[in-house]
């Protein structure tokens, strides 16, 4: 408790309350930054907090806190955090003030750009905390509106297509999840995730003829599904809904690509881990045939997508000169490793529901384990990857690697964190996008056999993109154009990476210190199906 | 954990291998390489610490005091790991059937369900024999490296790097379990990566660094496959619960593979693990990465050459080898798919390789294809079950090819340092840049390059001698072409032995220890430690061949032409270095110079020549003749009595055939022979051509271009991947079919938009004021915040979600319920 009211309220509404403050500070650029770091600094605080004080040892939801809130639809202000919540609240408290430092780079309208930054935490604090279909969707839609306007007015040159395409491919795509939030909370009278949890997928509508509302329940809960489905694809991204993403994260000012890549992609992934898994176990191994002859499920078609979202996504990357949109599109690649653990996941934990078939429950755990660590250490290395992409652009306005080549030698410390950070992206062992690669690789093995091994090929073109961003920018002959440029890192932004990396090198070194958190969730969840 | 653990018990003692150079890597990065503490000074360059190769741009390099910081740093490093290497491995010897107990210890290291993932260090009779190898090469490299990069403005961050590479060596080395071992495996091919492009203005060093990673991580994918699958199969990783474990490994044998069926699961991983050191250890057909990798300084050389690299991706299937001969008995011609692939492999890779250093013409190429084809012995000799043979030939190998990299760059030193001297005195040439600049031990001077795009760049010098790039394509940008100083000397090739010749005269302690090292990779006989290993290996083949197997008798005739090869080759080399008279004035005034650069290049030769010449006496097969008796008193190798109880069992001594040694005699003096003969007796003058382009014709170029491996690879990897990842996923799929759809729909519903709304306008003016107006305010509120396209792609996405949800609806068939 603090201030009379529960810690994980407290972080949801603090930092629009601190958004508010800054917002209405006096036009000092100064004040409006030191303020508004020592806001994010004290969600970080909280938020480890929380994370501290998470025991691994109880399972089910802990500091949950239910009031009664919108009574007629059957809507309750309930929330509560298990261990995949509390590693994202975590992730999303570090990189807070670590955007807002790289905010100190604006110079224009300098309160409303870091009141943004703040009201969008609000935004993704809300949707990892939220145990009511009704909160959640209102967090997830609120974390839009900050980015869209962060994109949209402090972006690149062409900040607007990529803002409207960001927003409305985004907003669209919440559409058939509204109608389906509406749907389940209706027929069921309530919007309680727990209890949705137990009941929606027992749902058999009229028991003489299992249909609702004259439509049979099986195409009702697909429909359902598919709302959510699409909603959550979209913010991955899962191929073939990415290409908002290489335009919003390329155009986005250095905070917002951050914020962007590091904490909202993981809304999607964590909408289908605490949503579309355990609302729709049976409607993932429903049988789907393919124009006679394809014999498949949503499980088998969202791992293809996923191998798709690997390999492309790799494949696009290696085919950018862009810096940023090399790294934005990086981020479709390494989102695609989530997205195939959520499928083994998904298909394991339906393949259970339904009959009981729990061969593969091992490796589903190990899978959802890489898959959660892979969403927390995506955003680490996907953040520092965009700071560090933001700082070379702020420094040269050009984004184009043609025209680097050769910075290493003026820029020696930024060469050596781009280096570590680019191999964190790159899964190096000892680094920790290697443990999580690792865990999918491990756990979506047995069960998608083919498809992990075609996934290879994205794995090694991962390799090739990032040795191309290093070419790029930091090897070769030194361009004489930066010859008067200042082009080494700023001590603001050192500041700012720092804790990115050795977050990224203790992960690396010793997981347990996360992982544990996770898997504790992980197992008791699948392991009680 | 009670820390002191670490220094009393010595089953927490190997911990602290890897620690010293690791924490050295971490000091001299964060602290000795730049810092502030240490006041810059201006001793050695020009100016404030000014980079010698900018002389237009404020770059500054390390101080000396940091520069001497770092070297210091780094050697105790590695003298640490040393000296707790080197006591353990002291310890082991007195422990009585060391390998059916070991040194182990291990930690927690990732909850996994309700299981947990132990990492730990295991000592066992291979990591002991390892560790007598591993620290001593890294030793000598770093003293070497203190002088061969004396004049190298960034001697502290190679060091840095060295110490991670040495570091991550030792990981593998005493790691207890594949994924650990795999964590030092990758962190390797990052450090080579990092030094071989440690010249990163240069295109040939950053290409060849790409090269070397992008190999090499084709490789490791694989290997990551096998290793999950072995983790997923076993349910752990840790060495001694799988290969110390006949029911694990039977079962492995018995269950069959998850895909590509009609192989067991363990010849699936096993053919997986392969493929990993099949690109590690440079291997047919992933070998081209290594040659280039000669682009990195020399100490670097020696180190993934001898020490550590290459070895590691021998030293892991030898690891893994009780899993890769699961179900088979190559003794008695049993051969599963691993075996048959290794034998395959290692023996058209000795031979392939052995082939084409006949025609290189580069010190450091020859060298580098030699090592090429010795790891062929080892994998083939593995795959012939020549388990013991594999493992003493890695050992020896690293001494003697650590010892060769390392005079080979004493050459190229001294050459370039006979190359300034000439220069200097010859040409009347003002050598304010003969000393300066820094170190470069690689043909400069190319005058007309291509960037990556394929554009042509003309390079000009301007007044400040600084090279002006004009790239096309591009606007007009200086680019600064180094080193400046090699610009302006012209092309001079230091490495390229028909520079060279009658060096032994001006380097004499230099053409002693490349003598020797030389002699042992020929395997000359009774006195070298190289003909020990060999002979060991083909007496394995000769023994299976008489007895009618078919891949010992591969190997054996593939490794045995394949040492004829490597004896004459390395006579060519010799001669060609060291014998005749110099053919260049740079050879003439070659030299090494005095004082510390000398010294500490000199004494890591001694000291491997020591190892080159006596390491081989451990493994005298006990029914040589007289030999045997004198150091294999008790019946038994002594080398494989101590690396015997690695495995489960015993391997059985291999009976002792008198033809095998004949064999390797003959071969060895045959090759030695025929290249003196050809080289020695009349040596090459100056403009001579190398008669081996005559006797060879038509194949000379064929060698000469290694197989045109580079340039097929270029045509059907490299440039269609490139191709593929820029037009099709990118702008074909991405921008042009994804997008484009949207954009087209968008389209579609923005003329229907259009209409509707000239219907409205129409409809509406029938109507009052007040509807309109609203409509009008709110629209064009509307079309403030969303710039026009919200309905487009509003419209888009309704489609979409539309024509999925039929597609979906009609392939599960729900619409056909009730």
């Amino acid at each position: 408790m603090i201030i009379g009211i529960d810690i994980l309220s407290f972080l949801v509404f603090f930092p629009a309350i601190a958004a508010l403050i800054v917002l209405i500070l006096p036009q000092n650029r100064i004040l409006a930054r030191w303020v508004a770091l020592l806001f994010a600094t004290i969600i970080t605080g909280v938020s480890v907090a929380v994370y501290a004080a998470y025991n691994t040892a109880t399972p089910g939801f802990q500091f949950v806190m239910q009031q009664e809130w919108f009574e007629v639809l059957g809507a309750s202000w309930h929330i509560g955090i298990d261990g995949i919540s509390a590693s994202m609240i975590l992730l999303t408290g570090i990189l807070a003030p670590l955007a807002v430092l790289i905010s100190w780079e604006i110079e224009d309208r300098v309160n409303t750009h870091l009141a943004l930054v703040l009201f969008f935490v609000t935004g993704c604090m809300g949707t990892f905390v939220a145990l009511d279909l009704m909160i959640f969707f209102i967090f997830y839609e609120l974390s839009l509106v900050p980015m869209y306007f962060l994109i949209n007015q402090w972006g690149g040159p062409n900040r607007r297509y990529a803002s409207t395409k960001f927003f409305i491919y985004s907003m669209g795509g919440t559409l058939g999840m509204l109608l389906a939030t509406q749907l389940i909370g209706i027929t069921m009278g309530t919007f309680d995730i727990v209890t949705l949890t137990q009941n929606w997928p027992a749902f058999a509508g009229d028991p003489t003829n299992a249909t609702f509302l004259g439509i049979s329940v099986s195409t009702v809960k697909a429909l359902a599904f598919l709302g959510f489905f699409i909603a959550f694809c979209i913010k991955v991204p899962v191929w073939p809904f990415h290409t908002w993403l290489p335009d919003a994260h390329s155009e986005a000012p250095t905070a917002g690509s951050m914020l962007l890549a590091g904490v909202m992609l993981k809304l999607g992934a964590y909408g289908f881990l605490r949503l579309v898994i355990p609302l729709f176990p049976d409607v993932w191994v429903e049988p789907i045939n393919f124009l006679g002859f394809l014999e498949t499920n949503w499980a088998g078609i969202f791992a293809f997508l996923a191998l798709l979202g690997i390999v492309l996504g790799a494949f696009a990357a290696f085919g950018q000169t862009d810096i940023k949109r090399l790294v934005a599109y990086s981020s479709v690649n390494h989102m695609g490793f989530v997205a195939l653990g959520i499928a083994v996941t998904a298909l394991v934990y339906g393949q259970a529901y339904v009959n009981g078939d729990s061969a593969h429950m091992m490796d589903a755990i190990m899978a959802t384990n890489g898959a959660v660590l892979q969403m927390f250490n995506h955003g680490l290395s996907s953040a520092g990857m965009f700071l560090l992409a933001g700082a070379i652009y702020h420094k040269t306005h050009t984004r184009d690697m043609t025209q680097f080549g050769g910075l290493w030698v003026r820029a020696p410390i930024y060469g050596g964190i781009f280096i570590f950070m680019s191999m964190a992206s790159l899964g190096l062992p000892g680094l920790n996008g290697f443990v999580s690669e690792f865990l999918v690789v491990r756990g979506s093995w047995p069960v998608y056999t083919v498809l992990t091994l075609i996934a290879m090929i994205g794995l090694l073109f991962t390799g090739s993109y990032i040795l191309k961003g290093i070419r790029g920018v930091l090897q070769g002959p030194f361009n004489m154009n930066w010859a008067g440029t200042r082009l080494e890192i700023e001590a603001r932004e050192v500041i700012a990476v720092a804790p990115l990396m050795v977050l990224i090198l203790l992960t690396g070194l010793a997981p347990n210190w996360i992982l544990s958190v996770i898997n504790a969730t992980v197992t008791s969840w699948l392991g009680g199906v | 954990m009670d820390l002191s653990l670490f220094l009393t018990d010595r089953n927490w003692m190997p911990w602290l291998i890897p620690a010293g150079p690791l924490l050295a890597f971490l000091v001299i990065t964060l602290i000795t390489n730049r810092s502030r503490l240490m006041p810059a000074t201006s001793h050695d360059y020009s100016g404030d610490g000014q980079h010698p190769e900018y002389p237009n741009l404020a770059v500054h390099v390390v101080t000396p005091l940091g520069r001497v910081a770092s070297i210091v740093v780094g050697l105790s490093g590695i003298i640490a790991a040393w000296l707790i290497s080197w006591s353990i491995v002291g310890y082991t010897f007195g422990i009585e059937d060391f390998g059916k107990k070991v040194l182990e210890s291990a930690v927690t290291w990732m909850n996994t369900g309700t299981t947990t993932f132990e990492m730990g260090v295991l000592v066992d009779p291979l990591t002991s024999i390892m560790l007598v190898m591993v620290p001593l090469a890294c030793l000598c490299i770093f003293i070497y490296a203190i002088g061969y990069m004396a004049h190298d403005p960034r001697q502290a961050r190679f060091f840095s790097l060295i110490s991670l590479f040495a570091g991550a060596m030792l990981t593998l080395v005493v790691a207890d379990n594949l994924l650990l071992l795999f964590v030092g495996w990758e962190i390797m091919g990052l450090c080579s990566f990092m030094l071989i492009g440690f010249w990163y203005e240069k295109p040939s060093a950053y290409k060849a660094a790409v090269k070397a990673f992008t190999t090499t991580r084709v490789a490791d994918v694989i290997m990551l496959l096998g290793i999950a699958y072995l983790y997923f199969t076993t349910g752990t990783l840790s060495f001694r619960e799988i290969l110390y474990n006949e029911e694990v490994l039977s079962a492995l044998s018995q269950t069959p593979a998850i895909i590509f069926g009609g192989i067991s699961a363990a010849s699936l991983i096993g053919v997986f693990l392969i493929i990993g050191t099949i690109g590690k250890s440079a291997q047919w057909p992933m070998h081209v990465w290594l040659p280039d990798a000669m682009e990195g300084p020399t100490p670097v050389s020696a180190m993934i050459h001898a020490a550590a690299m290459v070895s590691a991706g021998v030293y892991a299937i030898i690891r893994m080898y009780p899993l890769l001969e699961a179900g088979a008995h190559p003794h008695s011609g049993e051969f599963n798919s691993p075996l048959m692939l290794m034998a395959i492999i290692g023996a058209v890779t000795a031979l392939f390789a052995a082939t084409i250093a006949v025609a290189q013409n580069d010190v450091k190429r020859v060298l580098a294809y030699s090592t090429i084809s010795q790891l062929g012995f080892m994998v083939a000799a593995l795959g012939i079950g020549a388990y013991v043979a594999a493992t003493f030939h890695l050992i020896t190998h690293a001494f003697f090819k650590a010892l060769l990299f390392m005079a080979s760059g004493a050459v190229i030193h001294g050459m370039e340092h006979g190359h300034h001297h000439a220069h200097a005195h010859g040409h009347d040439h003002d050598d304010e840049h003969d000393h300066a600049h820094a170190h470069d031990d690689h043909g400069h001077g190319v005058v007309m390059e291509h960037d990556e795009h394929g554009h042509p760049i003309a390079v000009a010098q301007d007044a400040h001698g600084m090279a002006l790039v004009e790239a096309h394509g591009h606007a007009a940008q200086p680019y600064v072409e180094l080193p400046v100083a090699s610009q302006k000397e012209g092309a001079f090739d230091a490495q390229d032995m028909m520079n060279m010749g009658g060096l032994r005269k001006t380097m004499p302690v230099t053409w002693i220890t490349f003598l020797i090292g030389g002699l042992s990779l020929a395997g000359f006989p009774l006195i070298t430690a190289g003909f020990w290993s060999k002979d060991e290996i083909l007496l394995d083949g000769w023994v299976g061949l008489s007895e009618g197997f078919g891949p010992h008798a591969l190997v054996f005739i593939c490794l045995a032409l394949a040492a004829f090869l490597t004896a004459f080759y390395t006579a060519r080399q010799l001669s060609l270095t060291f014998l005749g008279e110099p053919r260049t004035d740079a050879a003439k005034h070659a030299n090494l110079g005095k004082g510390i650069v000398s010294a500490t290049m000199t004494l890591p030769l001694i000291i491997l020549a020591v190892f080159a010449l006596f390491a081989g006496f451990v493994g005298v097969h006990p029914d040589f003749p007289i030999l045997g008796g004198i150091f294999s008193p008790n019946r038994e190798i002594p080398f494989k009595e101590f690396l015997g109880y690695t495995l489960l069992e015993k391997p059985e001594l291999v009976p002792f055939s008198i033809i095998a040694p004949l064999a390797s005699f003959a071969v060895a003096l045959g090759g030695l022979a025929l290249g003196f003969w050809m080289y020695a007796r009349q040596p090459l003058k100056a403009g001579e051509v190398d008669p081996m382009v005559r006797i060879l014709g038509p194949v000379y170029p064929v060698l000469r271009n290694k197989y045109y491996f580079d340039e097929l690879y270029t045509a059907i990897f490299i440039k269609p991947s490139q191709w593929f990842a820029k037009e099709v996923a990118y702008v074909f799929l991405d921008k042009g079919v994804i997008d484009g759809f949207l954009h087209l729909v968008a389209r579609v519903f923005t003329w229907i938009g259009d209409l509707i709304k000239v219907l409205n306008l129409w409809l509406i003016d029938g109507f009052g004021d007040g509807i309109p107006e609203m409509v009008q305010r709110s629209g064009s509120w509307l079309k403030r915040i969303q710039t026009g396209r919200v309905q487009q792609y509003m419209l888009v996405i309704t489609l979409a979600l539309v024509v999925i949800a039929i597609i979906f609806a009609l392939s599960s068939g729900v619409l056909a319920a009730p």
